[in-house]
């Protein structure tokens, strides 16, 4: 689906699916849980400042995840935050996407081997939407991950019956 | 104050509860018994030609031949003196006395030390694990540390 407003020929009127207008809805308002948990967030916060403007996207930090959609998991997960992450993950409302920024929250990151504290991989206790590579991603990589996340949502249906 | 005029006092006072020393060490290093530590730093802390007011750091130590120890780095900000204090114990007796009483700073270094080695410091006000859960099995900077297959249903090896 092109962008809406091409849609526009004459006069007031367009046609597109009523999928095709829910997504377009949810994948321009993707609104971001408001969390960070290493040096990852950093470059999150980066993503978030002008110089990139996450915004642009539609994605808006909340600090409840009652109100998300998406949660980027911004760094290396510990073994004592990952039961916490899975109950914040339970407490987003449907449909909800994660994204799994960096080596860390992808497979442990530098912590593979000999970090006992460390959980391998945030998809051991929630499934992962988008892995982004790099430690850190930069903010680019960040926005690449979103577009991927789009992508995703644009095919989707909310219509359908899912089985 | 020198390391040599330090442990002459504390000799004095102190006889058999000071056991070895190290003047030519990098940081010189005096070793005390470990059920007389918090006597020992109470007087370091409050003799007025010692006042050693600040503890830099306190750490525990596997020498990795059954000996645990736990080293004090104490300075002096009155008198700009520093002294390393040493103190061992064996693995199956890891009790040390703790010195939280002297420094509320130890509170946290021995939460910790017990945490990461196991060891145990007798009348601390509250020894609970400070870093890793307080269900977690075993002592993680040991050198016979094995990490445990799973953790609440969570596998933690790669
Ligand atoms: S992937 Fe690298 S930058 Fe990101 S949280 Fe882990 S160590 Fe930090």
């Amino acid at each position: 689906m092109g962008l809406l407003d091409q849609r526009f020929e004459n006069g007031n009127v367009f046609i597109t699916s009523l999928d095709g207008l829910l997504n377009w809805a949810r994948l321009s308002s993707l609104w971001q849980m408001q969390f960070g948990l290493a040096c990852c967030a950093i470059e999150m916060m980066a993503a978030s400042a002008s110089n990139f403007d996450i915004m642009r996207f539609g994605i808006i930090p909340r600090a409840t995840p009652r109100q998300v959609d998406v949660m980027f998991v911004a760094g290396t997960v510990t073994i004592k935050m990952a039961s916490r992450i899975k109950r914040l993950y339970d407490q987003m409302s449907e449909p909800r996407y994660v994204i799994s920024m960096g080596s860390c929250a992808t497979c442990g990151g530098p912590y593979w081997e000999h970090g006992y504290h460390v959980l391998k991989g945030v998809d051991r206790v929630i499934p992962v939407d988008v892995y982004i590579p790099g430690c850190p991603p930069r903010p680019e990589a960040l926005l690449e991950g979103i577009m991927k996340l789009q992508e995703k949502v644009r095919k989707e249906s909310m219509v359908k019956k899912r089985a | 104050m020198t390391a040599q005029e330090i442990f002459d006092i504390l000799k004095t006072k102190f006889g058999d509860a000071i056991i070895e020393t190290k003047f030519d060490a990098m940081q010189p290093w005096v070793r005390i018994a470990p059920n007389k530590t918090k006597e020992i730093c109470f007087f370091l802390r409050d003799d007025s030609a010692l006042q050693f007011d600040y503890l830099s750091c306190l750490s525990g130590m596997d020498y990795n031949n059954g000996t645990f120890g736990v080293v004090y780095h104490l300075a002096s900000i009155v008198h700009r003196h520093k002294i390393v204090l040493k103190t061992f114990c064996t693995k199956d007796n890891l009790h040390i006395q703790s010195v939280s009483a002297v420094w509320g700073t130890a509170n946290w270094h021995e939460r910790e030390a017990f945490d990461l080695y196991g060891i145990i410091f007798d009348e601390h006000p509250d020894l609970r694990r400070l870093l890793m859960p307080d269900d977690w099995e075993g002592h993680p900077l040991r050198k016979d540390y094995k990490v445990q297959e799973f953790y609440h249903g969570m596998k933690v090896p790669y």
